[in-house]
């Protein structure tokens, strides 16, 4: 799988299989990147400040735009969570539950750096 | 001269009528009561030189004033046969219908089922209301009279009643405190349970605002202590907080304590509850009603507010949101991420004073890329499908028509929609990020730079074409507005900042809708400050007059440091200006007449920032580094 010398990469569970995405340096600890999936979906990744790597669908449910990946990391209570830049709701990105309106929520990747 | 016995005989009785007297003539003043006028009398000339009263006497005078109160205007009503008052007013019936029930009347035009004519805007209301309800069918509405109450100052002495002042009701007592030295008197009128059922207060009428919502219940203080002094005797100070949940507050939009205080804000319990926009004399209780929320802090993660932030940073020349958050923050938010409302303030701050504590300059280095909000990480304005928008500054709306020609073939090749803005600059919609770095490219090569359209920063400078074309202008508004916007661009603050000069008073600029506007005079300039469109529309206030340029670019100056400084987190300069004590007068001593000495270092601030200016496309574009971190793949 991995070669010691090769930096640390980004990986998706996708299917029962990790989906490389990019190279961990890529991520901005605080912001998120967006990345095409090979089904046609986007994801959205994230980097906290610890370096520990989230993944949530890029999709923003109040507005059907692929923006979630641009929008702001933050923490409460510990968990870590981020809000949509169009308007604001936030996502808790270990649950994918909207912390704003218990009826909506997105979809969590698994994801691990390797 | 007063027809009536005693002056003010609606509003107080015979010993409240005593202290006003009393005070008034103290004034020098000389008072007749009980004594009509007869006659005026003019000399030769046509000049009034005397009064004839009805007592026989004669009074030498050379200037006569008259105060006629309220007379019901029905001139209207009778030419078309209503029926009107013995003594004026349009005879309505409980629904407000007048002799033809095709017709209603409401206000001072109309004599009430009681056979009173209410000249105050809270009965006023209540017919309005009861008609409405009438016109709906509604055979429920009845307008039968309307409380009396009021506050009112004459010659300068707090004059109020409310209730039954007159104590009319069967078995009232009375309870009263009056002290001739100071001119204060005050009668509380309680029922036999022990209820109040009104009262007069002249000379000091701070209890109003108090006594009045509690008008029908019995108060939690003997009625003694609610007419004694402060000091004397009286333990406790009545607070708001005892009144009961139902009481009247606001009586002018019969709002009550529990509709207040289900609001968080003054300006949030006017615009749901109309409270404090009739005559105002509630507003102080509103504001002792709402929330002192003891927590004034940013957000769960600062306990600080964005001032306190600001002068953190400023003082510990702190560049970094964890530094501050880690050592600032809040104890159970530290070593977390921040969160949405906290990274993009606290990365405001620090760009406002990038070199003043040394931070790095630009918005997407280092760690403050991930503070911005999507518009300032991009440098764009997000629009609802995920697209944005792209704003080159055309400082002061004056542009060659090569440049012009530029923006029409970046929209072209890349397919933007374009658009006119407001602030007389051309937005481009439509762009994907990826395309962002090539549209800058293409425009930076041809000499524009960001607008900063994304930004809670400077955006434009309007303004009217001027001295230059003009038959009306008397001074060169497009070269100040040009010469204002270059100087403040880029500049960092709570929220977006818009300005317009205008070369004469027919100010069609529009410079009083903005943050800070200039309108030319003869002599100068004027400057107006806190002004705002939108929701809330705001006439800005006059903060300087006739200032040369210099005079002019100095005042501006300070005014926008002071406001960075003290403003908080997305507080546009109009609800500043209202927030901050002692509002625009604080304003002009600090900024004006540098009354706390710290003109020096807003001056200084600003001279940093005009010094270390640098366009954020072209920045980007220059740096790699800067580049991904605003346009991932």
């Amino acid at each position: 799988m991995t070669t010691a010398t090769r930096a640390a990469r980004v990986q998706l569970r996708l299917n029962d299989d990790w989906f490389e995405i990019c190279e961990r340096a890529r991520l901005t600890p605080g912001r998120g990147i967006a990345a095409l999936l090979p089904d046609g979906r986007q994801a959205a990744l994230f980097l906290d400040r610890e370096g520990r790597a989230y993944a949530i669908d890029n999709r923003d449910p109040f507005t059907g735009a692929a923006v979630l990946s641009r929008g702001l990391l933050g923490s409460r209570g510990g968990r870590p969570f981020v809000a949509s830049p169009l308007l604001k709701q936030r996502f808790d990105l270990e649950t994918g539950r909207c912390l704003d309106d218990d009826e909506v929520a997105v979809t969590v990747h698994p994801v691990r750096i390797a | 001269m007063e027809f009536a016995p005693r002056l003010m005989p609606v509003q107080v009785d015979e010993g409240g009528g005593a202290a006003l007297l009393r005070t008034i003539t103290g004034m020098g003043l000389t008072v007749h009561t009980g004594t009509g006028t007869q006659e005026i009398v003019t000399g030769e000339d046509g000049a009034v030189s005397a009064m004839k009263l009805s007592d026989g006497s004669e009074l030498a005078t050379d200037l006569v004033v008259f105060s006629a109160g309220v007379r019901p205007r029905d001139q209207l009503a009778r030419d078309h046969g209503l029926t009107v008052g013995e003594r004026g007013g349009i005879t309505v019936d409980e629904q407000c219908r007048t002799s033809d029930p095709d017709v209603y009347a409401i206000g001072e035009c109309a004599q009430a089922v009681d056979g009173r004519v209410y000249g105050l805007v809270a009965p006023g209301y209540e017919m309005a209301q009861t008609a409405a309800a009438a016109m709906a069918a509604d055979r429920e509405a009845r307008f039968t009279g309307a409380d009396l109450s009021t506050k009112l100052k004459l010659l300068g002495v707090d004059v109020a009643s409310f209730g039954d002042a007159h104590g009319t009701a069967e078995g009232c007592l009375n309870v009263v405190y009056s002290d001739s030295r100071s001119g204060t008197y005050k009668k509380l009128v309680m029922g036999a349970g022990g209820e109040l059922l009104g009262g007069v207060l002249v000379g000091d009428a701070e209890a109003y605002g108090l006594l009045r919502p509690l008008t029908g219940t019995v108060p939690p203080l003997p009625p003694e202590q609610l007419v004694l002094p402060a000091g004397a005797g009286a333990p406790v100070a009545l607070g708001p907080e005892s009144l009961p949940a139902s009481a009247v507050i606001c009586s002018c939009h019969n709002v009550t304590k529990d509709a207040i205080q289900a609001c968080a804000t003054l300006p949030e319990v006017k615009k749901c509850t109309k409270a404090g926009t009739g005559c105002g004399s509630c507003v102080k209780v509103i504001g002792q009603l709402l929330p002192h929320s003891g927590d004034k802090g940013l957000c769960d993660c600062f306990g600080q507010t964005r001032q306190e932030l600001y002068e953190i940073v400023r003082v510990l020349r702190i560049t970094s949101f964890r530094a501050l958050l880690d050592g600032h923050g809040r104890e159970a938010a530290r070593g977390g991420e921040g969160c949405e409302v906290c990274k993009p303030a606290v990365g405001s701050i620090i760009a406002s004073l990038a070199p003043t504590i040394g931070a790095e300059g630009h918005v997407l280095d280092g760690e403050q890329a991930a503070l911005q909000d999507t518009n300032d990480h991009f440098l764009a304005n997000l629009q609802k499908n995920g697209s944005y928008s792209v704003v080159p500054r055309i400082p002061g709306g004056e542009i060659t028509p090569e440049k012009l020609i530029v923006i029409g073939e970046v929209a072209r090749d890349f397919g933007l929609y374009t658009k006119i803005t407001g602030g007389q600059r051309i937005d481009l919609f439509g762009a994907r990020v990826e395309q962002l770095p090539m549209i800058w490219t293409r425009l930076v090569d041809a000499g524009f730079e960001s607008g900063h359209a994304y930004g809670k920063a400077l955006r434009t400078v309007k303004s009217c074409v001027g001295q230059t074309w003009c038959r009306y202008g008397v001074q060169d508004s497009v070269r100040m507005a040009i010469d204002l916007e270059l100087r403040y661009r880029g500049l960092r603050a709570p929220h977006k900042l818009k300005s317009a000069v205008s070369g004469c008073a027919r100010e069609c600029a529009e410079a009083q809708s903005k943050d800070f506007g200039v309108i030319a005079t003869a002599s100068g300039w004027n400057l107006y400050v806190g002004g705002n469109g939108g929701a809330t529309p705001r006439h800005a206030d006059l903060l300087a007059q006739d200032l040369d340029d210099a005079e002019l670019v100095r005042l501006i100056d300070r005014f926008l440091m002071f406001y960075i400084r003290t403003a908080d987190r997305l507080e546009r300069t109009a609800a500043w200006l209202e927030r901050i004590d002692g509002g625009l007068d604080h304003v002009r001593d600090v900024v004006v007449h540098d009354s706390l000495g710290i003109c020096a270092e807003l001056e200084a601030l600003m001279a940093d920032h005009v010094t270390h200016y640098r366009d954020e496309w072209a920045a980007t574009l220059d740096d790699p580094e800067r580049s991904r971190a605003s346009c991932p793949s």
